[in-house]
């Protein structure tokens, strides 16, 4: 038996080593990563892994899982690609690694931008421990940083430098933070959050180049004027990285294409995680969604199909995002919502948006309000709608007590 | 280094040595305990470090509002000696305390 080959180390790639283990599996599990480094979170390299100029990476799991769990890990190695036929992997160095199963958790990559300068040395990206470990070496010679894109890991960094007393400029191209990812309420209330830190937001804008001299940024240039840095940070969205299974023949779309049961077209050839377009039951179309949730939550499904209970693909998603002192939590998915209600806290600041479609609850955000968003994940999976007075009141106690009258009808 | 003890759901009892200043999670997903798969990476979310705090010999600090409220909510049950353990700092005087890990 050659047993299953996993196709990157991410957080889906070791979550499904951990859960076929849980689950029993006895045979070959091979975790193959390009990355160098030990599996590691990626949230925390745009926060805690910069607070300090040593932090350490923080591991998934220690050493001892890997070898408790006999999962060989092989760092650093890059798969050339997928032979079908005769199931097997062929990487870069010519090696020939063999698979009953094949999973692709293979990711995504940071999206470039195009414009001149952007390959200069100041200019950074964050997703990789490599990025990562880059911008940090960059930070103390940091003054003045334009961050291009109002995304969240933008944000997260914007708020993360401000704190460290750099001039943070972010320059969006829509009229608005964060797009179609929250909603306009919670996007403004992040928004006045950095604003009231110090960091100048530019909305509508976009840049036509990184300006430099002496091969140094001096800033960039947006319209007529040029907008003065010394560092650029550039955070516009991430690629599903989808070449191998392309290259094999499977179906691509925005991910790898894959069915409920996370399967591609090849039936001994399985997809998860941020690479992956699969039928999403809560929009009730095919999607593709970045998320630690999801990652983990398809790993673990798929190893109950791989182990001999085959499991659907139905898990609620939920997301988070740290900006600064803001936690922004996101339960459920929310589609052409046709209600919002908006609840503050006492000083008024906006504490949690409800959606609703048709009268029914299908996404909560919050912002510091962790009780209302974990409430909410379980009323969302349930499919219950509390009154709408309730939830107007944002008082967990109350909501809480709706949510139990209707769980016990 | 300060003496830690995990119960398993297998109910195999580790002792570990934790660094002060660490989270207890941190502590026990580097060194391998099973059950508690901390996938948010200690960002007080996923409640998949869920332990029940069996025995302690110092009373551990008190929970913040996060904690308590994202413990309220999860697929288990919350009991009185119910604990996030990424919100858990370790310091000495936590030394001999056990977990019984829940997880998710």
């Amino acid at each position: 038996m050659s047993g299953i080959v996993i196709i990157g180390a991410g957080h889906a790639g070791v979550q499904l080593a951990a859960s076929l283990r849980e689950n029993g599996y006895r045979d070959t599990i091979r975790l193959l990563s390009g990355d160098p480094d030990f599996p590691y979170h990626k949230p925390p390299l745009s926060k805690s892994f910069m607070a300090t100029e040593d932090a350490a990476l923080q591991p998934l799991r220690g050493e001892a899982f890997y070898a408790q769990n006999a999962i060989d890990l092989r760092l650093g190695v890059d798969v050339a690609r997928i032979d079908r036929n005769g199931k097997s992997v062929i990487c870069a160095d010519g090696a020939t690694i063999d698979y009953d199963k094949l999973v692709l958790a293979t990711g995504t990559r940071a999206r470039n931008i195009t414009v001149p300068g952007a390959d200069l040395p100041q200019v950074f990206a964050l997703r990789t421990a490599t990025d990562a470990r880059r911008m940090r070496d960059a930070l103390p010679a940091m003054r003045h940083v334009v961050v291009i894109g109002g995304g969240f890991i933008g944000l997260e960094a914007a708020a993360m430098l401000s704190a460290r007393g750099v001039q943070v400029d972010v320059i969006e191209l829509a009229p608005r933070l964060l797009g179609r990812a929250t909603s306009g309420a919670v996007a403004s209330a992040i928004a006045d959050h950095l604003t009231s830190t110090g960091v100048r937001l530019h909305l509508n804008q976009s840049i036509s180049a990184i300006v430099a001299q002496d091969g140094a940024v001096l800033g960039v240039q947006l319209g007529d004027t040029t907008l003065p840095a010394d560092h650029v940070l550039v955070g516009v969205g991430a690629i599903a990285m989808d070449n191998l299974a392309q290259e094999a023949g499977l179906s691509t779309d925005s991910g790898i294409v894959v069915d409920g049961f996370l399967a591609t077209d090849d039936p001994d050839i399985f997809a998860i995680g941020d690479s992956v377009s699969f039928p999403q039951i809560h929009l009730g179309r095919q999607a593709r969604l970045e998320s630690v949730q999801n990652a983990t939550d398809q790993a673990r499904a798929l190893a109950r199909t791989l182990t001999g209970q085959p499991d659907r693909y139905t898990a609620l998603p939920w997301f988070w995002s740290d900006i600064g002192t803001l936690k922004l939590q996101i339960a459920g998915l929310s589609e052409q919502p046709d209600q919002f209600i908006q609840t503050h806290d006492t000083h008024g600041m906006l504490k949690s948006v409800y959606h609703l479609k048709r009268g029914e609850l299908i996404a909560c955000e919050t912002l510091n309000s962790a009780g209302e968003h974990m409430l909410s994940r379980r009323m969302i999976a349930e499919g219950l709608t509390p009154g709408l007075a309730e939830l107007a009141t944002g008082d967990l106690t109350q909501i809480k007590l709706a949510y139990q009258r209707l769980s016990d009808v | 280094m300060t003496r830690l003890v995990f119960i398993e759901p297998s109910g195999n009892r580790c002792e570990i040595d934790a660094a002060d200043g660490e989270s207890v999670m941190q502590a026990a997903t580097a060194k391998g305990i099973a059950g508690i798969d901390a996938e948010c990476g200690g960002s007080c979310m996923c409640a998949t470090c869920h332990c029940l705090v069996v025995d302690a010999v110092n009373p551990l600090p008190d929970m913040q509002s996060a904690e308590a409220d994202t413990l309220e909510f999860t697929a288990h049950q919350m009991h009185d000696n119910s604990r996030l353990t990424c919100q858990l700092t370790v310091t000495p005087t936590m030394d001999g305390t056990v977990f019984q890990v829940i997880g998710r």
